[in-house]
């Protein structure tokens, strides 16, 4: 009898989430020929990140964000708010850009569905930035206050609910005068007094505006995701998840009340990170079970180098982003995680993964010495500087991703890619990097 | 007890350090000696940031412990004592399009505890009023902070803009910040780049000639 799905072992599930990235389900292919090149270049990370010999180095260029837009002659401003343009932009990056990988345009948030709730966690184009901004940025603030621990350890949603959705939903200011939801039992009266409040209700069509927008905006994404699919491009992440300390330090407290809270109240860190631990796991789990490639990104943030010590980071990240990490290795996940800043000293920490089962994405730290420290146990990423694939020549460029392959790409396990991702620059300098990998990423 | 005072502030103790504070107070000390104990501990507190065994968390809790202190004795001061001597000023802000602000105020808390008058334009400055606060506080240095890759324009822009203004001669200019690096420095014609916080305190103390 076959096993259920709880019953395999990681690596079993692995293998099964791996065959189902190169077979998708419902996926009809433009020709045999893009079926072929999907198979190889899926092969091609699947090799990389399991450690092993790929047919060649996998690329992934820095131009997969926000590029699109400005290399279309467009900008963020226009297609956060005209799908249509944003279609045009992220088709002409698929088909100009003979790439190892493709990310259609879910990083370009739908702009109608921010208005309509009135979102105050991020500035975009026209909205507390220029117009011709090419990115939309976070706002850092205090978005939970120090006393309210024990009230977001005690009940999460209650408190993104009624506490924190509030205030960053300008829309949901009123539903901090409802009542847990929890109140309704048995046969409610009062209980629905709150939901007849206008303000409330104003909150209410608000969502379902933005949900309705949403709808449009996916169809749009949908359509250029399923036409790179069928081309033979395959995706590389099909789902975010953070660290609990990030989530708490970037989300909710805000860089300054995290710091302060690690001295300040150390204990209500940990209860809390062990607390949204779960709910990051869950939420990652379920879009990948929703898409094909079985990866799950993770952008890290505030336990680079310069954010903390060795010790702050071993006691208050390290953790809880473990139990992260691992929960998705033991579902058969390959968690990216994109070492924002530099590692280089996390480096005797950071390999302590089963063999072949995470990738470690670098931005500015040594990726020699990475190689050297955990390139026996992790697939490395990275790291053309952004700086030079913003303002170097293709012939720079190109010679950068020379000694990267020859040294990282040693044995297998390395996918060459850029620092961060750039949402301007010249074209040829991401061309450049494919053209590196096919003259000098070839395993014989 | 000054001894005692500087050691709690550098080591971060905040309930020794602010039971100490107000029974200096109580006992009707001079408050201007806590405020030089105030700078000789955070003279500590950057020398060991710069020694790598203070982090960012030490540099933001010495922040807020100083603050406590100082709402504690500012009551007790006389107007006039207030004031300690600047070696300089120095003009800082996030590029055009920008709104990272976390390393800027960290920048600028440096600063301004080693002595320096610092005037921050805050976040998303345009070029004009860089150029306007160049002219208005004269200050021979300038601080520009960014996190993003478009930043790297910005920044160049707003040098080109002070080379138009016939400023940029007078003027010593230092870039940091997220993505910036010595080569994003030559892009933008800036003169030094610094990697944090106690970087651009060393740039400050090398152009203004401090040993």
């Amino acid at each position: 009898m076959e096993k259920t799905w709880a019953e395999l072992s990681p690596s079993q599930k692995r293998e099964e989430r791996f065959k189902r990235w190169l077979s998708p389900p419902g996926v009809t292919f433009t020709s045999p020929q893009a079926e072929k090149l999907y198979k190889e270049r899926v092969t091609r990370f699947i090799k990389a990140f399991t450690l092993q010999k790929p047919d060649r180095v996998p690329c992934i260029l820095p131009s997969m964000g926000l590029y699109a837009a400005s290399y279309a002659g467009t900008n963020l401003a226009t297609v956060m708010y005209d799908f249509d343009e944003m279609k045009r932009a992220w088709r002409k990056v698929l088909h100009e850009f003979d790439a190892d990988t493709y990310v259609p345009p879910v990083l370009v948030p739908p702009g109608p569905s921010l208005e309509a709730i009135d979102y105050k966690l991020y500035k975009w184009p026209g909205h507390g930035l220029s117009k011709n901004t090419l990115s939309y940025q976070a706002v850092e603030s205090e978005w939970m206050k120090p006393d309210e621990y024990d009230a977001l350890i005690r009940d999460p949603s209650d408190f993104w609910l009624r506490t924190y959705l509030p205030r960053v939903f300008g829309a949901f200011k009123a539903f901090t005068q409802l009542q847990p939801w929890t109140t309704f039992e048995e046969i409610p009266g009062a209980t629905f007094i709150p939901f007849g409040n206008p303000e409330v209700q104003a909150g209410f069509n608000a969502i379902m505006k933005a949900g309705t927008e949403s709808l449009k905006w996916i169809a749009a994404v949908g359509e250029v995701a399923g036409e790179a699919m069928a081309m033979g491009f395959p995706g590389v992440m099909s789902a975010l998840a953070k660290a609990p300390f990030d989530t708490l330090g970037d989300t909710l407290r805000g860089t300054q009340g995290i710091m302060m809270d690690m001295f300040q109240r150390p204990e209500k860190v940990h209860a809390a990170m062990e607390r949204i631990a779960p709910i990051a796991i869950n939420t990652a789990i379920a879009s990948v079970n929703n898409a094909a490639a079985p990866i799950v990104m993770m952008p890290l943030h505030k336990g680079a180098d310069s954010f903390m010590s060795i010790k702050q980071y071993e006691t208050f990240y390290w953790p809880t982003f473990k139990k992260v990490v691992m929960a998705f290795v033991n579902e058969g996940i390959t968690p990216v995680l994109f070492a924002e800043g530099s590692y280089n000293n996390r480096l005797d920490i950071i390999g302590d993964f089963p063999k072949g089962t995470v990738a470690w994405y670098f931005d500015q730290t040594d990726i020699f010495k990475a190689k050297e420290k955990i390139g026996d146990k992790c697939c490395i990423m990275g790291n053309v500087p952004t700086s030079l694939v913003m303002t170097g020549t293709p012939q720079q460029v190109k010679e950068h991703c020379r000694k990267l392959i020859e040294v990282c790409g040693k044995g297998g396990g390395y996918v060459l890619s850029g620092g961060a991702s750039v949402d301007e620059g010249n074209p040829e300098n991401m061309r450049a990097m494919m053209a590196a990998v096919r003259e000098y990423g070839v395993y014989k | 007890m000054s001894g005692d005072f500087v050691n709690l502030m550098a080591d971060l103790k905040e309930e020794e350090l602010l039971a100490l504070t107000k029974k200096r107070l109580e006992a009707k000390e001079d408050p201007q000696k806590i405020l030089d104990d105030n700078t000789k501990a955070m003279a500590i507190v950057g020398k060991r940031f710069a020694g790598g065994e203070y982090f960012l968390p030490e540099l933001v809790f010495s922040g807020e412990l100083l603050k406590q202190v100082m709402a504690l004795v500012t009551p007790h001061l006389k107007q006039s004592s207030a004031k300690a001597k600047k070696i300089g000023k120095v003009v800082i802000g996030t590029v055009a399009g920008d709104i990272h602000d976390i390393g800027l105020n960290i920048v600028e808390f440096m600063l301004d505890v080693n002595g320096y008058d610092v005037t921050s334009l805050g976040v998303d400055v345009p070029v004009e009023k860089f150029v306007q606060a160049m002219k208005d506080t004269k200050s021979p240095v300038l601080g520009l902070s960014g996190f993003l890759t478009p930043a790297f324009d910005a920044m160049k822009e707003t040098v080109e803009a002070l080379e138009k203004a016939g400023l940029r001669k007078d003027i010593k200019i230092m870039i940091g910040g997220g993505q910036m690096d010595d080569e994003v420095r030559k892009y933008a014609k800036a003169d030094a780049f610094g990697k944090d916080a106690m970087a651009a305190v060393s740039l400050a103390n090398k152009w203004f000639g401090v040993k």
